[in-house]
């Protein structure tokens, strides 16, 4: 019987930055059409933008400790891929998050004071601001994928030159919602780049109990469009991944999946206890591979950045934030009766019944306080 | 006797099904994980190997699928949904898969298979990771559903689910978790579709499930106080439905609040209702009232949740409620 091999594959991994702050400037050209370049000023502020969400980050973690704030998602250690899709995208395209994007999200215009009402559990978090093109955090897993998916199909259609970045972890790839909307894309030829976030951990199901193939970024293949792996602490490298992907996209060229390989050092939530199901010499080697400590050690290395850049930047940076927990803080609880006012337009019969009723017994109660 | 905590009667009844019996295993998400499930499922996967405790991927529907085709190959599976939320991603293996298995096929093969699910309330859950679905699986042909609301019912039930040939819903509250009863050591079954009058009382009958039966013994407790004498009855199953119990308390009493942590507009509660008033008109002497969740998504913030999940007082105002509507009139 005639054998013969019908397709073969190989899976890339990209990295321009390693740990040591080294850039590899001859994999620069071949991502970079000849008219570009990336300038100091960008990486700079690629730099700038990971201390802010950082710093987000950890007043967000400081906060829930302090009882000022509610279950919160940390984002540490994944901010090279956050501010390097945000670099990448154009305001017009359509972002979807998953839950662990509050990086990305600042990045793309969502004031900081919104996100920490969202994480207080305040419904009012949610609300973002008019002609703002991202959809809104997905907290189910993967739920988002086709939902992005259509959203490029509804492009293609209105032929808008745009891209859709959907964003999610290594767990929402075990889910049906990730097959069925990648081999639509691939299908529809759609205008989506797909970005894993990597971090390995699913809360505490490791990502060799999600999935038996050696990356992630394989699975592309079976939809019929490229998928790539990218360090995922280099925020050059996923700059630049992505950027090209997003272009590909708005040319019309289809999809493509890229697997950002990282590390969530923190635990899944504030919720959560990661000391108790994995090691702490797997945190320590993971932190050696810091996206922020390597692009510092770049900057002091090629462009003299020193303390004082640094501790001017933080004070910025930290001067920022208190402002937004300050807006934040200073809102009220909102009014029960709200919970009643986001689901219709016109509220059908018997709901405005079950609001009259709590309206009643509200004033009850605060009468009866009064006396 | 001793006593036991809901969450650890859970877990006393998983261990003793699958220290019993080798067909028996566990599948679901976050089983090895030391706190997701609360501590119902805590170190089953060191007792008892992670090849009867299996952690899964993300995937809800395949895990689902999974368990059934064990299920008919002659397994005893126990399919774990940490959220009921994320159940409905398995609707349809549920749904039209398991339900329909033993009536398809002239009942020569059923679908032996738990399927656990617990409601996570409160705390920031919110509208996606908070809902009481069970009305809804109810609704279904084929499907037992039971709700365990004190920790010698949570053994019982998850014995009694295991036991049946069909498949069985079985729903957990987490507001249930550190309530505590006296639990036998040895491994008992409650028969599925038999309720309990948790309080004899003779002015009106609160028929109840879930935390919301916990919720009507709260409120029995403070109006017996104020002269009003209370009947608490505990479906403990949802379906089969425990319709003689409510009857022979209504005949007693005239009067029936149904207080359920469901929404109101077709839910379990509503089931009650019609139920009683089809078979008991004559025995009423007034309306059959509701205590349920207002019928919009739940809340995150703390504001809005106080307001949202009905508690004791509410089904206390209820009860005064309905015994005023008949004094006026």
């Amino acid at each position: 019987m005639p054998k013969r091999i019908l397709e073969e594959f190989k899976v890339e991994w990209f990295q321009l930055l390693d740990e040591c702050g080294t850039l590899d400037s001859s994999l620069l050209s071949p991502l970079l059409s000849p008219s570009e370049s990336i300038t100091k000023k960008e990486i700079q502020g690629f730099y700038e933008s990971m201390v802010l969400i950082r710093s987000f980050d950890e007043k967000a973690l400081k906060l829930q400790r302090m009882g000022r704030l509610g279950t919160y998602a940390s984002i540490c250690g994944q901010e090279a891929i956050q501010v390097g899709c945000a670099a990448a995208l154009r305001s017009s395209d359509w972002f979807f998050p998953a839950f662990r994007e509050s990086g990305l999200s600042i990045l793309r215009g969502l004031p900081m004071k919104t996100l920490y009402q969202y994480w207080s559990g305040d419904e009012r978090g949610s609300v973002v601001p008019e002609a703002h093109n991202d959809f809104p955090i997905a907290i189910p897993v993967g739920t988002h994928i086709p939902h992005a998916v259509g959203a490029a199909w509804a492009a293609l259609y209105k032929k808008d030159k745009i891209a859709v970045l959907a964003t999610f972890g290594d767990g929402a790839t075990s889910k049906g919602d990730f097959h069925e909307g990648l081999n639509f894309a691939g299908v529809f030829s759609l205008p989506v780049v797909f970005l894993c976030q990597n971090n390995q951990w699913a809360i505490s199901i490791p990502v060799s109990r999600q999935t038996a193939a050696s990356t992630i970024a394989q699975k592309a293949i079976a939809y019929g469009f490229p998928g790539i792996q990218v360090d995922g602490n280099d925020v050059i490298a996923v700059y630049l991944v992505v950027k090209q992907a997003l272009e590909r996209a708005r040319r019309g060229e289809g999809p493509t999946f890229i697997e950002c390989l990282t590390y969530r050092l923190n635990d899944h939530t504030t919720a959560d206890d990661a000391s108790r199901y994995r090691s702490e010499e797997e945190v320590t080697l993971w932190q050696e591979k810091d996206p922020m400590r390597r692009l510092r050690r770049y900057l002091e290395k090629t462009y003299d950045w020193s303390t004082s850049h640094e501790e001017a930047l933080q004070q910025e940076v930290n001067a920022r934030i208190s402002t937004a927990v300050e807006e934040y803080e200073s809102v009220g609880p909102d009014d029960p009766l709200q919970m009643f006012d986001s689901l219709f337009e016109t509220l059908p019969k018997d709901l405005l019944e079950q609001r009259a009723e709590l309206k009643r017994r509200i004033e009850k109660e605060q009468e009866g306080a009064r006396h | 006797m001793r006593t036991l905590s809901y969450a650890q009667a859970i877990h006393e009844a998983h261990a003793q099904l699958l220290d019993r019996d080798p067909r028996v295993f566990v599948i679901g998400q976050g089983l090895w994980n030391p706190w997701y499930a609360g501590t119902t499922l805590k170190d089953l996967d060191k007792a008892f190997g992670c090849d009867r405790i299996l952690d899964s991927p993300v995937s809800e529907n395949a895990t689902t699928g999974a368990a059934i085709g064990a299920a008919i190959a002659g397994m005893r599976p126990i399919l774990f949904h940490p959220r009921m939320d994320f159940m409905l991603l398995a609707i349809d293996p549920i749904v039209n898969q398991a339900a329909n298995w033993s009536y398809l096929f002239s009942a020569q093969v059923s679908v032996p298979l738990v399927i656990r699910s617990v409601i996570n309330r409160g705390g920031e859950q919110g509208a996606q990771h908070s809902q009481a679905l069970h009305a809804m699986l109810a609704h279904i042909p084929g499907l037992k559903v039971v709700m365990p609301s004190t920790a010698y019912d949570a053994k019982g039930l998850l014995i009694a689910a295991m036991e049946d040939n069909n498949p069985v819903i079985y729903i957990d509250d987490r507001w249930l978790y550190e309530t505590t009863s006296d639990v036998p050591e040895d491994c008992y079954a409650i028969p599925i579709g038999k309720g309990i009058v948790r309080r004899e009382g003779r002015d009106i009958t609160i028929a109840s499930i879930s935390y919301m039966a916990e919720e009507a013994m709260k409120a029995g407790l403070s109006l017996e106080k104020q002269g009003i004498d209370v009947e608490v009855i505990d479906l403990r199953s949802a379906k089969p439905l425990d319709i003689d119990i409510i009857l022979k308390s209504v005949k007693k009493t005239g009067r029936l609040v149904v207080a359920d942590g469901g929404w109101k507009m077709f839910g379990f509660a509503a089931e009650v209702a019609a139920s009683v008033s089809e078979r008991a008109f004559h025995d009423l002497k007034g309306p059959i009232l509701r205590v349920c969740l207002p019928d919009i998504p739940a809340p995150t913030s703390r504001a809005l949740e106080e307001r949202y999940y009905p508690r004791a007082s509410d089904i206390e105002k209820t009860v005064k409620k309905s015994l005023n509507i008949v004094s006026v009139a």
